[in-house]
């Protein structure tokens, strides 16, 4: 096998471009995903259930229907309801961040509600209302427990970043099928592709472990 | 102090408790006793409503419970509790889990906080933990830190759990030395307990709890020499 590295040399600039647009979808993604997912998780904790049907059904629907087909109906459906022009990048960057709030805002519930009912009742005993028991009890605890789920989650959205590339948004991926479709080629672009997710995600993987290594000691 | 008037509370068709209705005055310590599932527990987690109730009334310190008015938080500034699994917060040391609730709750500056804190560990023997996690103590120890922990906040009352009865048999008695040194200086207490040593000696009063109502309450002489009620002595003689 011929593997010709000039033609990955001469997308490189390119890579380079799209790999920054990669990690900016992610970033995007991690942050108003977490923000939203908080929200959503405290919405799906409250007793009243018609409150809480909203958001059990933003979690079924987003959780049960792909990814794919989200970003479809966003960019192609429901931005052009705002904009004439939907920018691609910013309907990945929805999707991405409303996909993610529906895993985070599960991640969320699990954490909260892993932490053993004495705790919430011993810091009610001593007169604290129930914002401060969660901010001083209930999170911090429940934060370590969510560490290694939000990772994983974390990894998974670099890689569904890569999904915009079908309504080209121009991050790696799409660099990536532009490289294939000049040269016709398949082991250059997508190996290359691959091979700078693996190194995203590793290096991410690397980061969320010391942060789990730090909130143990 | 406490005064619970026909108090009532269900579970969905199980009725756990069935109109109680007791007096707690001032540095009382009063004993409940009973079977497991007569309500003992949620009467005493009523008193500050860690329970809600459906019917009756409860008075704590001048606040009905149930009045919408009443800010239950106030009340429970005022109520400590000591849990059967001591419920102490393993993301802190055992300083900060005792000042805690004196500084967010009572806006003590943490200087006095700390004072207070290293003082009543002291007093439960505890002096030199104060900068240990949670869980590096024995059960024995971790009890008496909730027990410093509680009263850290200067509460009325103190309200016990079966505070002895996750604890291996040799650590009991740690727990129920401070225990009776509390009611010696004179704290109001709700106990509920299996130890029946405790309750004869410690006890003011003793109530006997069998299926949701007080079925004998009397003195510890009363109750545990010459009990009156069929259930009580049949209780007993399964105890004693």
């Amino acid at each position: 096998m011929d593997f010709r590295f000039d033609i990955v040399v001469e997308y490189a600039p390119f890579f380079l471009k799209g790999v920054l647009w990669t990690i900016g979808l992610s970033l995007v993604g991690i942050v108003f995903g977490t923000m939203l997912g908080l929200v959503i998780g405290l919405g799906k904790m409250v007793q009243n259930r018609f409150i809480r049907l909203p958001f059990d059904w933003y979690v079924h629907f987003f959780r049960g229907t792909p990814l794919f087909v989200q970003i479809l109906l966003i960019h192609f459906g429901v931005m052009p309801m705002f904009t004439a022009q939907p920018n691609p990048l910013v309907s990945g960057a929805i999707s991405l961040s409303l996909n993610a709030a529906a895993y985070i805002a599960e991640i969320f519930r699990a954490g909260i509600q892993s932490i053993d009912r004495g705790q919430m009742e011993a810091a009610r005993s001593l007169g604290m209302t129930h914002v401060q028991a969660m901010r001083y009890i209930i999170l911090p605890q429940a934060i370590k427990r969510m560490i290694p789920p939000l990772g994983n989650e974390f990894i998974v959205l670099i890689k569904d970043s890569s999904l915009a590339a079908i309504i080209a948004a121009p991050e790696l991926m799409y660099w990536g099928r532009a490289m294939q479709g000049q040269y016709y080629r398949v082991w250059e672009p997508y190996l290359t592709v691959a091979l700078i997710y693996l190194i995203l995600t590793l290096s991410l993987s690397k980061l969320l472990h010391r942060l789990e290594r730090r909130y143990d000691a | 102090m406490i005064q619970v008037t026909n108090l009532k509370k269900s579970y969905g068709s199980l009725h756990v408790l069935k109109g109680i209705d007791v007096h707690i005055r001032e540095k009382e310590v009063v004993v409940v006793i009973g079977p497991s599932g007569s309500g003992k527990s949620t009467f005493l987690r009523c008193l500050n409503m860690l329970e809600d109730f459906d019917e009756g009334d409860i008075i704590v310190d001048g606040f009905h419970l149930k009045d919408p008015k009443t800010d239950l938080n106030k009340v429970r500034e005022e109520v400590g509790m000591v849990f059967q699994r001591f419920n102490l917060f393993p993301h802190m040391t055992v300083l900060d889990n005792i000042t805690l609730a004196p500084m967010k709750v009572r806006k003590w500056p943490k200087e006095k906080a700390t004072e207070k804190a290293l003082q009543l560990l002291a007093k439960v023997g505890l002096q030199d933990k104060a900068n240990v996690y949670s869980d590096s103590l024995s059960g024995g120890q971790a009890q008496r830190v909730a027990i410093a922990r509680a009263l850290a906040m200067e509460p009325k009352v103190m309200l016990f759990d079966e505070p002895t009865s996750a604890l291996d048999p040799e650590m009991v008695g740690e727990v129920l030395a401070v225990m009776k040194q509390l009611a010696k200086e004179g704290m109001t207490m709700v106990v509920v307990t299996h130890e029946m040593g405790f309750a004869r000696e410690v006890g003011d009063r003793v109530l006997f709890m069998d299926g949701g109502v007080i079925v004998e309450e009397g003195t510890p002489q009363q109750i545990f020499d010459a009990p009156q009620h069929e259930r009580t002595k049949s209780f007993l003689s399964k105890v004693l």
